[in-house]
């Protein structure tokens, strides 16, 4: 398990030690970690100085396998070994099989609808096989940089809603990683191209990777990388193109459409290479051994083309309706930048340099450029870099709606809304005496419910009974920075706060990731106690620290007497962080918050006037 | 802190947008997350609400008929969530014949050729009354508030026709 750096109590750590930080690109068909080493971003290789995780995870009886050594064995134990595990995250399994109807595994589910992979290591989650995935990346990183991780940041596809997002976290918090955002791939890999050029102005950021298309517009201005729009396929990528090509030999060699797992992975292993062989060549041939029968094809570039164009046109379409979106032509973005494996394949790039008419970007590799990129805003939050004007500002990629009569949804919060944001909504009740009341919370463009994604039900309970009408439940529903929904409630003429019990429509509930974390553990109930404790020591630290250094600068916002109430919270603190007692911790921890309340506030009023006066010497 | 005291601007419909933008950027600076990430919860939590208001500002003052809205409602006249409708029969009649227009982009072969023809119509009609809007707002009577309310009635069907045709083009992709 990774922990954070914790110093010494009673000491905070030196403003100018270096913590150490990650970006980790967590991709459908391979993953990287990357760090920013003496100032700048790279890829950290594992022993064999290999670039490249496959994320592929082997659960056999004996012991799990992930990356190369689970990857050599696809082909032979195929059932037990999860490749593109990223496709089932935040889905069930209906949903993975839209495209994907011949999978390998064993596969059952759960009531609440989260996909279970019977494997011969047991049973496993996307969750947790990406968890395992998560661990070895961290592994890595601790390994070459020598010590432990204060935080990574994790990309995701901009496109991923937010069952997809929550479970991308959750996966993370099980691998004992400390999340410092999650951050949009696109997004990223601006970062990473914006910084290398410095170029300024509006630039389209083009991701085919594995499984998954995003495309993003951003305006790059003085450090700030605005998105605009962002739009794209949450279930779209090379391994499409893959299936293409797997049934166009399944047809050409006379196989069923349902075939062995054994055969459809050769069959997809096949595809792959002859995909990757039309990248540099104009024919691919194919030869595979199939229960000791010899099959051979030839491939040309043109027949794949052909096979992918619908695929490739979809991409278009989205990037036509992000231009839309954002308010912007094709001719007015300055550059065009490539994202993800599957940009090699020649047909996407013409067809891409033909939407934007002009060639695009590819110079830093198209593999590597997301993990750079989260690299170097890692090393940012993880405070390594406290002079940076740097600010990333995206946006939720699919609107937030609620139910309505009908079966209709309403929209509460529209796409490519700048995050975060916060929308409130009055509810009333429709009988005398009602107590409570379902909200259902879906996320898509569609009008109907059915046709969008449920996210979660509300049951707004303890509603003081009233005449029907006249109890105002005013819901606030709040999008952080991470793209993460929550919800709270309030009824307004008692003041009364509503409670609110989530039931996800699918995917995991607190409770079940506490389950898992415990499960992980060989000496659960203690090993959970000491995990809770030190997050709450780590808590207490960064609440320290962060006040420490906010005194040191505006301490004069500060009466003498309100000066030393919060001193003196600070103390009671330490020594609450010094014990073991995390309720104490918690307590103290809270007790300080209380007490910096005002400061906080007068700091913040102080920052606004800095900014804005800033401003005007700039216009002058 | 109303919306314009929160950018330091005067409070008129009258806006450099350019000027906001900058302003706008210069908040998130420093009042974004990612500037509190190694901060406590609390904190944390504080500065994802903070910029969250600060969006909700910059999108309200962003856009002309929001802005409307808002400077109306800083006077006293909120409009947000009323039903009253329009008694401007021309208005009206116009109304109607958007409705038809619609009905024909929807059955119509070259869909996205037809909404984009649409929304051009659309955009220089929502401009007429945004001007009107703007000279209006510029009386602090109450009859040019009235005759400004009005205005923003219309606008907002605008809006809802412009939403509809967006709704059509979902449909083309």
């Amino acid at each position: 398990m990774a922990l954070l750096q914790i110093a010494e109590p009673g000491q905070s750590t030196a403003p100018h030690e270096h913590r150490l930080a990650a970006g980790i690109d967590l991709g459908t068909t391979n993953s990287l970690v990357a760090s920013v080493r003496s100032g700048t971003a790279e890829v950290l290789n594992d022993a064999q100085q290999r670039p490249i995780l496959p994320s592929v995870v082997h659960y056999g009886a004996e012991q799990t396998l992930t990356g190369h050594e689970a990857l050599a064995i696809t082909d032979s134990d195929t059932e037990n070994t999860i490749v593109s595990v990223k496709r089932f995250i935040g889905r069930t399994v209906a949903d993975v099989q839209k495209n994907f109807s011949n999978l390998p595994y064993h596969l059952s589910e759960t009531d609440n609808g989260v996909p279970v992979f019977n494997t011969a290591g047991g049973q496993r989650n996307a969750v947790q096989v990406s968890a395992d995935i998560l661990r070895t990346l961290a592994a890595r990183a601790e390994a070459t940089l020598g010590g432990e991780l204060t935080g990574v940041v994790i990309t995701v596809p901009a496109y991923f809603d937010d069952a997809q997002r929550q479970s991308t976290k959750d996966a993370a918090q099980l691998a004992g990683l400390n999340v410092l955002r999650l951050l949009n791939e696109p997004t990223a890999a601006a970062v990473a191209y914006g910084l290398d050029s410095g170029r300024e102005g509006l630039i389209a950021v083009y991701d085919l990777g594995g499984g998954t298309f995003d495309i993003s517009l951003l305006r790059l201005d003085k450090g700030v990388f605005e998105v605009l729009a962002t739009g794209g396929d949450s279930a779209l990528g090379g391994d499409d193109f893959d299936q293409l090509i797997v049934h166009h030999l399944k047809q050409e060699f006379g196989f069923d459409d349902k075939v062995s797992a054994k055969i459809e992975r050769q069959l997809i292993n096949a595809a792959r290479q002859a995909k990757e062989t039309l990248t540099d060549s104009n024919r691919a041939d194919i030869q595979i051994v199939i229960n000791g029968q010899d099959y051979q094809l030839t491939l040309t570039r043109d027949q794949l083309n052909e096979l992918i164009a619908p695929l490739v046109k979809r991409t278009l379409l989205s990037c036509k309706r992000a231009l839309k979106d954002a308010e912007v032509t094709a001719d007015e973005v300055i550059d065009v930048v490539l994202v993800g494996g599957s940009t090699r394949v020649p047909q996407v790039r013409s067809a891409v340099a033909e939407f934007f008419g002009k060639e695009p970007l590819t110079h830093i590799d198209p593999d590597q450029v997301v993990a750079l990129g989260a690299a170097i805003q890692a090393d940012i939050l993880a405070g390594n870099k406290p002079d940076s004007d740097m600010l990333l500002l995206d946006v939720i990629p699919l609107s937030l709606g609620l139910e309505t009569m009908g079966g209709l949804v309403e929209k509460i919060i529209p796409r490519n809304t700048t995050i975060p944001v916060a929308k409130a909504q009055e509810f009333t009740t429709f009988k005398d005496g009602q107590t409570a009341m379902m909200i259902h919370v879906l996320q898509g463009e569609r009008e109907l419910v059915d046709h969008c994604r449920s996210l979660a039900r509300f049951n707004l309970l303890d509603i003081p009974p009233m005449a029907a009408g006249a109890a105002h439940i005013r819901v606030t529903f709040q999008v952080d920075a991470d793209g993460l929904l929550s919800v709270s409630a309030m009824e307004k003429s008692s003041g009364v706060s509503a409670s609110i019990q989530v039931k996800p429509s699918y995917g995991l509930g607190d409770t079940d990731i506490a389950d898992m974390i415990q499960s992980s553990m060989s000496n659960a109930k203690e090993d959970m106690a000491a995990r809770m404790l030190r997050e709450q020591q780590v808590e207490a630290d960064r609440v320290l620290e962060a006040l420490s250094q906010a005194l040191a600068a505006d301490g004069e916002l500060l009466e003498p007497s309100e000066r030393t109430k919060l001193d003196d919270s600070m103390e009671a603190l330490r020594i609450a962080r010094a014990g073991t007692d995390k309720a104490a911790i918690e307590q103290a921890i809270e007790t300080v918050d209380n007490a910096s309340e005002e400061f906080a506030a007068r700091r913040m009023n102080k920052s606004i006037r800095h900014a804005l006066s800033g401003k005007s010497v700039d216009s002058i | 802190m109303n919306h314009f005291e929160l950018f330091d601007l005067p409070q008129q419909f009258t806006l450099d947008a350019a000027d906001l933008q900058q302003r706008y950027r210069q908040l998130q600076q420093a009042m974004h997350p990612d500037r509190f990430a190694s901060s406590g919860e609390r904190e944390k939590l504080r500065a994802v609400q903070r910029t969250a208001q600060l969006n909700d500002a910059y999108q309200t003052l962003r856009k002309p008929l929001s802005r409307a809205e808002y400077i109306l409602t800083l006077r006293g006249i909120d409009i947000r969530h009323e039903q009253q409708t329009i008694s401007d029969p021309e208005f009206l009649m116009a109304q109607m014949e958007w409705r038809e227009r619609l009905e024909e982009v929807a059955a119509s072969n070259d869909l996205l050729a037809d909404i984009g023809r649409a929304e051009k119509d659309l955009l220089e009609q929502t401009a007429a009354l945004q001007s009107e809007l703007e000279q209006l707002l510029e009386q602090p009577t109450d009859s040019a508030n009235d005759a400004a309310t009005e205005v923003v009635r219309k606008l907002k069907f605008m809006h809802k026709l412009r939403n509809e045709l967006e709704r059509l083009e979902e449909q083309a992709y």
